[in-house]
């Protein structure tokens, strides 16, 4: 069986609480969709929630607001693994109802 | 891409490695592997590990289908890079092109196993709309899908769920086919390392 459990905790919290050119309440803010002010926010929902609508408009928009390109890199990367993350959960969750807890 | 450092913000030695790439392959190097080589220690490498577990780690599903299933989940997430790039290493792997052709333009119809059928329709809902309930998950036991291979699946979901946002929030461009297949070839042969 694959286990990706020890691995998705390290990207986790890698990603949000070790070095990087956002805060770590940007990008943790960023993972859980949540708190960012704008026109971060609206680029960080539609990454989580339907991102074939990212358009230029929104990286275009993050950076006039004062965001290097690492820092929109970061954030990006923090609203993607976040809500897979949330799906994730949800549906082991959803298992476990069906199942009992193993 | 969107961000230019995602195209040429590279070290020395990540741009040496893209030009043998080039020149070994004869193909571009795919915007995927841009990403995942910039900055590797945020976010590449440790994704890496996850990918590598999901898609090449013990599992009673076979590579292909684990290749089917990132295909399929790319594709109910409208992500065109994914799908072709997984589409071309589904095929590889099962060596029939029509089995994943099939799968992608008709799930119910496909010629494929019920638990494989099953545990796709759940990946999509999951995809589609970011919830599946218990009903949803004894629909698939009851396919034959056991607990631990539906594990294994939301296991590649997550992957692929991560990647296909970061190809389409970035911009990744979709190159000819000729580029998939020489990613393809290189995924079956290395993995995801």
């Amino acid at each position: 069986m694959s286990d990706i459990r020890q691995a998705r905790k390290t990207l986790a919290s890698r990603i949000q609480e070790g070095d990087g050119k956002a805060s770590p309440f940007e990008r943790s803010a960023a993972f859980n969709n949540s708190g960012l002010a704008e026109p971060a926010a609206t680029l960080v929902d539609k990454v989580a929630k339907h991102t074939f609508r990212v358009s230029d408009e929104d990286f275009a928009a993050a950076r006039g607001s004062g965001l290097s390109e690492d820092q929109v890199f970061e954030i990006v990367v923090c609203a993607a693994v976040g809500q897979a993350s949330r799906q994730y959960d949800a549906a082991l969750a959803a298992l476990e109802a069906a199942t009992g807890k193993e | 891409m969107r961000l230019r450092i995602l195209d040429s913000g590279h070290g020395f030695g990540t741009k040496a490695l893209f030009a043998v790439i080039r020149t070994v392959s004869r193909q571009p190097v795919l915007d995927v592997i841009k990403l995942v080589k910039y900055r590797p220690d945020f976010y590449g490498d440790p994704m890496a590990a996850v990918t590598q577990n999901a898609m090449r780690g013990p599992s009673a599903w076979t590579v292909g289908d684990r290749e089917l299933m990132a295909a399929f989940v790319a594709k109910a997430n409208q992500c065109e890079f994914c799908t072709k790039a997984h589409s071309a290493v589904a095929q590889g792997a099962y060596r029939d092109g029509k089995k994943v052709s099939a799968v992608l333009s008709d799930l119910e119809t496909a010629s494929i196993e019920e638990p494989l059928r099953a545990t796709l329709l759940m990946l999509g809902k999951l995809t589609r709309e970011h919830a599946v309930n218990a009903d949803d998950m004894r629909a698939v036991l009851a396919a034959g899908a056991s607990r631990r291979q539906i594990e294994d699946a939301l296991a590649v979901c997550f992957s692929f769920n991560v990647i296909g946002r970061l190809a389409d929030a970035f911009g990744f461009f979709v190159p000819a086919p000729e580029a998939f297949e020489a990613g393809a070839k290189y995924l079956l042969a290395r993995g995801y390392r």
